[in-house]
């Protein structure tokens, strides 16, 4: 129990969520905890793992205690096998070689579609948000993960605005829409991590965190979920995990 | 569906015929093309529409911007893949009223900007939201020549509900859903490099973002750059040549061009001088905006007492850390 509780919901989110990841896997992460959780995956179990910033760099081998602010800058392109222009990276999900897009999420509905541009009506917004940077083009493109906070304003029926789309309004509607590939394969949070059902597109729980209840989970979500009939609950962080997500995040940027 | 382009939109698709005269007109010789700052700010008319290097808090032509806020342009239409806190200054200052990006804040570090915010919310200005890949597009489109790209996301989102410019197509090859974005071919695009020569041959170290394609799309090219170095030296490594100086209508030399933002190699973002920029205008975006402007932008009587204001030791720091890159 005393280990369980020694890693803070940052650092469990990025160890649950760097274990979705598979060796020879091209994965184009986001800032933060998939930057974190893509590297250290990398120095574990998936030393062939190719990562790709939308600043335009490929094959990101990010040094510890270096963790870049942004996909933006230079600190990305430390030991890159190359760097091309934002646009060119982009293109590689368009043609295909990405297998997974991994991003952050602030609002999420039970078809994964994610909001990040307004809160309220877009013609008068009550808050504008900065929008959807490259989240559109990889959530379009490409097999997601999404690792975020867990709570019920983030979990809604409904996002007010789809900036990245996941199974749009159900069923076969992604795919009649023209997006013909990719889609949500799983959502990380601090409570659990979901897949999307085969045909309704809703979302699924099918992992507890350690010490989490299906209650709980259902408590902290603003619509209700389906759980998994074999549904079952992650390992607890490992010492292994645990001391190389640290020495990555020496300064604590992203997992305080 | 409704072709919603303002009036006299200057983001709008040209006519192929209006590109070809205004690059006709152009003095596309082999010449030299210094020009003071402030001479650089004169190539940009009010209601121009602005294209912006770089990306984020990299590359940022940030002197340039300074000196266009300083010459108190008006309504100008930019556009850059992801801006930054060279946005807030440009909605801030008046400058523009209309910015398309696919990402709009500070930075990630220092969550959303009130600047941004108040200027959208109050209905002062227009953030023009299209995905990273669209812009990129849009610029290759004017880039090529062509009126539009087509691309394969935006696609039954909320973004492209919004963007009516944009036009659905069933391709006539493969009967695939696609979507089209149009050519943006700006007035003018302003662009930071590590060095160019005299004619604007210039060379950009690490990531290049959308550059290449904003300066062939442009109709207009202001450089600023570290460093003006010998045509000699451009010609010894001409495969470094990144934009060509046909394209190129002004050079600006301008070292520590981007601060607050970095210069790949040369510096990393003074991140004290962001941070108390962002903690002064996120508490008051008017006011704390005003006085950041008439301190940092109205104030000094040189971009050299600019950086001064900065200070010798955290443009130092900057610096070690932006040639870091080359020990790894």
């Amino acid at each position: 129990m005393r280990k369980e509780q020694a890693h803070t919901a940052a650092e469990l989110l990025t160890i649950l969520s760097a274990r979705q990841l598979r060796n020879g896997q091209v994965v184009f992460a986001g800032v933060g905890i998939p930057l974190l959780a893509a590297t250290l995956a990398q120095r574990l179990h998936c030393p062939e793992l190719t990562i790709l910033f939308e600043g335009g760099v490929i094959g990101a081998f990010i040094e510890p205690g270096k963790l870049p602010p942004t996909t933006n800058d230079q600190r990305c392109t430390v030991r890159a096998n190359m760097v091309l222009g934002s646009a060119e990276v982009l293109l590689l999900l368009q043609r295909g070689y990405v297998d997974v897009g991994f991003m952050g999420g602030a609002q999420i509905d039970q078809y994964g579609n994610l909001n990040s541009s307004f809160i309220g009506d877009p013609a008068h917004p009550k808050t504008r948000l900065p929008g959807t940077g490259g989240g559109n083009d990889i959530a379009s493109l490409a097999q997601m993960i999404v690792a975020m906070k867990h709570e019920k304003r983030r979990f809604v029926e409904h996002v007010d605005f789809i900036t990245s789309p996941g199974f749009l309004r159900g069923n076969d509607t992604r795919h009649e829409s023209g997006l013909v590939s990719g889609g949500m394969f799983r959502v990380i949070t601090d409570l659990a991590v979901f897949d999307f059902d085969e045909t309704s597109r809703r979302m699924r729980v099918i992992a507890l965190n350690p010490g989490v209840t299906p209650e709980q989970v259902q408590d902290n979500t603003g619509f209700t979920l389906i759980f998994a009939p074999d549904l079952h609950t992650s390992e607890p962080p490992t010492d292994q995990e645990m001391k190389v997500l640290r020495e990555l995040d020496s300064e604590r940027l992203y997992t305080a | 569906m409704t072709d919603t382009w303002e009036e006299r939109d200057r983001t709008a698709p040209r006519p192929y015929s209006e590109l070809r005269q205004s690059m006709q007109r152009r003095d596309r010789g082999l010449r030299d093309k210094v020009v003071s700052l402030e001479e650089a700010a004169s190539f940009v008319r009010d209601g121009d529409s602005v294209g912006i290097g770089g990306s984020t808090m990299s590359r940022t032509p940030m002197g340039l911007i300074w000196a266009l806020i300083r010459a108190r342009k008006k309504d100008l239409s930019c556009s850059r893949c992801i801006i930054s806190s060279d946005g807030d200054l440009l909605f801030g200052s008046g400058v523009s009223n209309h910015i398309i990006s696919s990402w709009f804040s500070q930075s990630i570090l220092f969550g959303v900007s009130k600047v941004m915010r108040h200027h959208v919310e109050a209905g002062l200005a227009r953030y023009e939201e299209w995905s990273h890949l669209a812009v990129g597009m849009r610029f290759r489109a004017g880039a090529m020549g062509v009126p539009f790209m087509p691309i394969r996301s935006m696609l039954g989102s909320d973004v492209r509900e919004l963007r009516s410019q944009a036009r659905d197509m069933n391709c006539p090859f493969t009967g695939e859903k696609l979507l089209l974005v149009p050519a943006l071919n700006p007035d003018v695009a302003l662009i930071h490099v590590q060095r160019c020569d005299a004619y604007g041959n210039a060379q950009i170290d690490g990531l290049q973002f959308m550059d290449i394609d904003l300066a062939m799309a442009a109709d207009k090219v202001i450089l600023s750059t570290e460093r003006v170095v010998s045509n000699d030296q451009i010609r010894r490594a001409p495969d470094e040549t990144r934009i060509p100086f046909m394209a190129v209508d002004a050079v600006v030399e301008l070292p520590f061009g981007c601060v607050p933002h970095e210069c790949y190699g040369v510096y990393e973002p003074t991140m004290r001088h962001m941070e108390y920029y962002v903690d002064l205008v996120n508490r008051d975006p008017v006011g704390g905006m005003k006085d950041y402007l008439d301190r940092f932008v109205y104030g000094p009587k040189s971009w050299t007492e600019f950086l001064s204001l900065i200070g010798v030791g955290e443009l130092l720091e900057a610096a070690r850390a932006g040639g870091s890159i080359y020990d790894a």
